[in-house]
């Protein structure tokens, strides 16, 4: 079945809307992707009618709260193929999540001279907390290095491994390159060698089935924001048995099974990972739009996205003194460019100005930017809503900048 | 002898100028033909001491004293932020360090810059300001160090 995009731009209030009095052309949705009427909807809903702490008060309104929260969990459980809804653990978004497990390492599993492997092209949220908990237990970050593609070196990931490591930290999908990173190999040598994998999926969930169980990954990290979702909700897919050896993240009220001041016994997982009262609208209007997504389909989605994504490379790529940054064999939705001789910062004011949103900067990822050696680089990320026309308008206005800086 | 425009005067100036704009082209035009008009401060001033960070775009600033007066050099590797520098050190350049502490850049709202050039970490117009009021209280301070006392 083809999408019929015109009628799903109808269900996001927002891309009506016109900035500088032309048309809004959004092409900025690595940074965040906009939302549907239904995920709206279900928040408003929450405060118009449900709204009550979870998990507290016997009366009513917190019962009914409590159980919409529990549903949405096991429908972003199933979202994700994970096998229980207890593995699922609500976060702040994906920084939080990794930033969660990064203090578990930190706390009780990593030793002075471990090492943990990351790639080049990871996101700030996927490296600093690593470098951060190897300063502080002198354990020692290992960086896989890319290809000329932007893909990583599989020979050298294979050379990092030792005895020492304890854990690989990687993307799924990079959020300046696009690559697909090959994580289903990377997971069956880590497991070979006892090794557990965290991925950091805030950029593929969107893009790309989704299957822990079948990944085998020991944790998923993603964000609701990018997924058509609220912003300040993010997931942690992590095994059981990795819920159970972590120590809890934060303490307080609705992680604790039993408290006396002189100690306390935490809730079982996932509670004891979610202190204090929880953004259950965020968790709610996730949901929502999770379940927006399965009634369009993913895989209508994902040969849509994957269709416009080859069309808008190959429009971009015919632009005289366009460079694309990156050309791994797997990519998608994510596109970086240079324009000849014009700074990223420039061309992304320009753009702007004609009512195309697209992200120029380092995205980041300051450390690729180094190892790709650009200022930056002007990046349009694409999503389902987005049309050929669009991409046709981006490449005209590309000219336009052009011919301005000529 | 040259009459030296009050930093208000040259303020006035940039509003006026970059107000006399009905397409946002050409504005564009205007502030990356300021930054033409920017001498080249050369290698020596990109280092990282002068850098002043910012998300998108680098600038780099130092500044000299002569007279009682303080006396920038910028530069950017992006066209449109060295118009912003040349533009800000037009107006502060060859203020005296109390003239400088003491102006509001209101200049920036009314010229239009902070509608089209959001003033947060995009192009560092305000980070640049700042850095150009510390260097005027960094000079205030090295030659008249009783004003640290209270």
């Amino acid at each position: 079945m083809k999408l019929d995009v015109d009628a799903l731009r109808n269900d996001f209030p927002i891309l009506q809307q016109r900035v500088y009095g032309k048309p809004l052309i959004y092409l900025d949705n690595a940074a965040t992707t906009q939302k549907p009427r239904e995920v709206i909807q279900a928040i408003t809903n929450f405060y118009e009618q449900l709204n009550s702490n979870v998990h507290r008060g016997n009366h009513y309104l917190s019962a009914k709260a409590t159980d919409t929260m529990e549903q949405a969990r096991n429908d972003i459980a199933s979202f994700i193929h994970a096998p229980n809804s207890e593995e699922i653990i609500f976060t702040h978004g994906t920084t939080e999540s990794i930033n969660l497990v990064a203090y578990g390492f930190a706390k009780s599993l990593l030793q002075p001279d471990d090492e943990i492997i990351i790639s080049a092209l990871e996101h700030h949220s996927n490296l600093v907390p690593w470098q951060q908990v190897c300063l502080q237990k002198g354990a020692h970050l290992k960086v896989i290095p890319l290809d000329d593609t932007g893909q990583i070196r599989f020979d050298a990931f294979q050379n990092l491994i030792s005895d020492r490591t304890r854990l690989i930290a990687l993307a799924h999908v990079s959020n300046v390159l696009g690559t697909i990173l090959p994580i289903e190999k990377v997971i069956k040598i880590a497991h070979q060698n006892g090794i557990p994998v965290l991925i950091d999926g805030a950029q593929a969930v969107q893009h790309l089935p989704v299957d822990v169980s079948q990944l085998d990954c020991d944790f998923y990290a993603f964000s609701g924001h990018k997924i058509y979702g609220p912003m300040g909700i993010g997931i942690l897919y992590a095994k059981s048995s990795w819920l159970q050896k972590l120590p809890p993240f934060q303490f307080g009220g609705e992680m604790i099974d039993i408290v006396s001041f002189e100690k306390t016994i935490f809730s079982d997982i996932p509670f004891k990972f979610e202190a204090g009262t929880p953004n259950a609208e965020g968790v709610i209007g996730l949901a929502a739009a999770l379940n927006y997504l399965n009634r369009i389909g993913l895989d209508n989605i994902f040969d849509y996205e994957n269709e416009l994504f080859h069309y808008a490379l190959n429009v971009l790529s015919q632009i005289n003194g366009v460079h694309i940054v990156g050309n791994a064999q797997k990519r998608c939705s994510v596109i970086s460019f240079l324009i000849d001789h014009i700074h990223p910062y420039d061309s992304g004011t320009l753009l702007d100005q004609f009512g195309i949103a697209v992200r120029s900067g380092n995205h980041c990822a300051q450390p690729l930017m180094n190892v790709l050696d650009v200022p930056g680089t002007v990046r349009a990320s694409l999503s389902f809503y987005n049309t050929r026309e669009e991409i046709d308008a981006l490449a005209s206005a590309i000219e336009k900048v052009k011919n301005f800086f000529l | 002898m040259l009459i030296m425009q009050s930093i208000q005067e040259k303020a006035d100036q940039i509003v006026k100028e970059l107000n006399q704009f009905d397409d946002w082209l050409d504005k564009y035009q205007y502030i990356i033909d300021k930054g033409k008009e920017l001498p080249t401060a050369g290698l020596e001033i990109k280092i990282d001491e002068n850098l002043i960070s910012g998300c998108q775009s680098k600038v780099w600033l130092t500044s000299e004293y002569r007279d009682g007066r303080v006396y920038f050099k910028g530069e950017s590797d992006a066209l449109i932020t060295r118009g912003l520098v040349s533009m800000v050190i037009q107006v502060y350049s060859g203020c005296t360090p109390d003239e400088i502490l003491s102006f509001e850049p209101k200049f920036i709202e009314q010229a239009g810059l902070s509608q089209h050039l959001s003033p947060t970490r995009n192009n560092g117009l305000l980070s640049m300001i700042k850095q150009i009021k510390l260097y005027a209280l960094a000079w205030k301070i090295r030659n008249n160090p009783s004003t640290l006392k209270k």
